[in-house]
């Protein structure tokens, strides 16, 4: 049993938990997550690792209510016990000075790329964030990520905070504007990802996303988690969860994510049924 | 043994095992074979005749005392049976079912030179599915600690076999697992229907009663390395992982949504328990059409499962 430690509302519907695992606390590097299941009849799910304090041995996770599991989550409290929870999975980050790193960050995608955001900082890059949402309202983590950054731009869709737009909208002109980008870490729901990847290969631009595939084990033993990256077959779970922007396939994850639509909204109005809850749309997970 | 006793022996015919019908078990997912009776289990008993040299013990992997204990059925001595294969194997229960005897102990019992082999697995399930059943079962003497302590990386069938042999020993055994449940493929792999997880669970519980320790969700490499676990104070390791890792075959459409690995669509089911969708959280692709490409065990795990979640229509491709 996982005990549940801490818990903030980030934003609707966006929560940060802290997690009692000081093993996982003491182990995990930026960018790796953990697989968790809340109960006998739970689903597996991953999560990134945001952050983890090892002299209270927690490790905190952000967490996007987009289907049954997640939230039945979100309703869990302080006190309460997550059943299982495995991991440092997948391996790190590669950390290294490239000079300037673009650090962006889309909707919840923001929570993975703040740890990694920090190391890069740690090794002396000069950090350039873009964070972008729907709206202002989920905008999350802003305070962490201009404390860790050199620069930070915000995006909304709707125009309610910062530039109207689309983070890859700042990226572009970033480039365009001639800033000497060593590598860009890019986060957030698959067509973001793919939209960043587009912006930077006519560049040559260095560029890491963070796939986020529907995962079974998390240990590499069923293949769920496949993807193809520069024409090979990789499991998100041993061999990432981070990839060249430039040869991943984002067309078939995006497939691939959708296989199970019909099931997740089948669950989630199980689960309301029984316990009379709220229900909200279906979107990318964290 | 004298010949006129070999021959009335040899008479008795080999005991069918009753199952349920075809007809009602694609449709569920309980265990198709029911067992012997008693009677059944005395009478198959008596078809071993007792062999000076028994072939059949070369042909078992533990070497289990093959007519010793199928003497002790037939003397309706069930609970001193299912010790005697205890002594030497320590998941009989498990073995009994998925063991593939036909290649081994039966297929060279010399019974089955004229005739069918003695039913060496099904009289195995049966002695010990009666312990259990009649909760007789008895924590052989552990010698005291000697000290040692051993790792064990995998609570799979090999890593399970390792730690009870190691606790009755006399060494303090921990198992470390990455999944939620220990049983490895007994747990994920093999289908409700052919080995059912109440047995597994059982067999571990023995294990944990004799003292074997069991950690879950522990990745060994991620967690602890094996370097680590050796300078904080384990004598040894054994890597028990299991070698079953998907190979994909890089075909054009083997990764659109709806294309399983064996190992995903069973352990979605069998671990995950998708089969019991939504009462269960975890979903599997059900669909109107199943094709499943290959015809080892585990495509026929595949295809039998299939059968009960799609009754429409399952093939299997082979190129063979
Ligand atoms: C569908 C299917 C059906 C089968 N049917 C039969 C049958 O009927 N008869 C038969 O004889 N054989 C059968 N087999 C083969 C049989 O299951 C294997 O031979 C057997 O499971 C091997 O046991 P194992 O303990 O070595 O490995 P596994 O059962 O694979 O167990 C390995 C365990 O180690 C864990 N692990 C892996 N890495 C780590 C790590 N780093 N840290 C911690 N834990 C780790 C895994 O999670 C797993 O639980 C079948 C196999 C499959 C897939
Ligand atoms: S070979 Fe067959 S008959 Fe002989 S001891 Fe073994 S099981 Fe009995
Ligand atoms: S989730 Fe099963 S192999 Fe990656």
């Amino acid at each position: 049993m996982y005990e549940i430690t801490e818990k903030v509302e980030l934003s609707h519907t966006v929560y940060y938990f802290k997690v009692r695992a000081p093993l996982i606390a003491k182990k995990r590097k930026a960018g790796q997550f953990v697989v968790l299941r809340l109960n006998e009849a739970g689903e597996r799910i991953p999560l990134t690792i945001v952050d983890s304090d090892e002299k209270q041995g927690t490790i905190g996770l952000i967490v996007q209510e987009v289907g049954k599991t997640t939230a039945m989550l979100g309703r869990m409290g302080v006190g309460d016990n997550i059943l299982d929870v495995v991991g440092p999975l997948g391996r790190p980050t590669h950390i290294e000075n490239y000079g300037i790193a673009v650090c962006v960050g889309g909707g919840i995608g923001v929570a993975p790329v703040l740890p990694i955001a920090v190391a890069m900082k740690q090794a002396g890059n000069k950090v350039i964030s873009i964070m972008g949402a729907r709206n202002k309202g989920l905008l999350i983590l802003e305070k962490e990520m201009r404390q860790t950054s050199d620069e930070l731009h915000i995006t909304t869709d709707d125009g309610s905070c910062g530039h109207h737009g689309f983070v890859t909208q700042v990226l572009s002109r970033l480039i365009d504007e001639g800033v000497k980008i060593g590598c860009v870490v890019g986060i957030g729901p698959v067509p973001m990802m793919k939209a960043v990847a587009n912006v930077t290969r006519p560049h040559n631009i260095l560029t890491y996303v963070s796939l986020n595939p529907i995962m079974v084990d998390g240990t590499g033993m069923c293949g769920a988690c496949r993807v193809s990256v520069g024409g090979k077959v990789r499991f998100v779970c041993v061999d990432g969860p981070e990839f060249n922007g430039a040869e991943v396939d984002f067309d078939e994850l995006i497939l691939r994510n959708r296989s199970y639509l019909k099931e997740e909204k089948m669950a989630m109005e199980e689960a309301m049924y029984h316990e009379g809850t709220r229900c909200y749309e279906g979107g990318s997970k964290g | 043994m004298d010949a006129n006793e070999v021959r009335e022996r040899m008479k008795i015919p080999r005991q069918a095992m009753g199952e349920q019908p075809p007809l009602e078990r694609v449709r569920n997912f309980f265990e198709v074979p029911l067992g012997y009776t008693e009677a059944d289990a005395v009478k198959e008993a008596q078809r071993c005749i007792q062999c000076k040299k028994p072939l059949c013990v070369g042909g078992c992997p533990v070497n289990i005392d093959i007519p010793w204990f199928i003497r002790l059925i037939a003397e309706g001595k069930f609970v001193e049976a299912a010790r005697k294969l205890k002594e030497t194997n320590t998941l009989p229960a498990v073995c009994g079912r998925v063991c593939p005897q036909e290649d081994q102990c039966e297929r060279v019992c010399i019974i089955g030179k004229k005739g069918e082999p003695v039913a060496i697995g099904r009289l195995e399930r049966f002695a010990a599915d009666y312990e259990r059943e009649h909760d007789a079962a008895m924590l052989p003497d552990i010698p005291s600690w000697t000290g040692r302590k051993v790792a064990v990386v995998g609570a799979g069938p090999a890593g399970l076999t390792v730690a009870s042999d190691l606790v009755r020993k006399g060494h303090k055994v921990t198992v470390f697992e990455a999944l939620h449940t220990p049983g490895g493929v007994l747990m994920y792999g093999i289908p409700e229907f052919r080995l059912p997880k109440k047995i597994v669970q059982s067999e571990v519980e023995f294990l944990k009663r004799m003292g074997v320790e069991i950690v879950l969700n522990a990745v060994v490499g991620k967690l602890e390395t094996i370097d680590e676990l050796l300078s904080n104070g384990y004598d040894a390791v054994f890597i028990g992982s299991g070698a079953g890792l998907p190979n994909f075959m890089n075909i054009p459409g083997e990764n659109l949504a709806g294309v399983y690995s064996a190992n995903e669509y069973l352990t979605r089911v069998n671990l995950m328990k998708a089969y019991q969708f939504p009462e269960y959280d975890t979903p599997v692709i059900r669909g109107r059409k199943i094709v499943v490409i290959g015809a080892g065990n585990t495509a026929m795990d595949a295809a039998r499962t299939a059968l009960r979640l799609c009754p429409d229509e399952v093939s299997i491709v082979y190129r063979r």
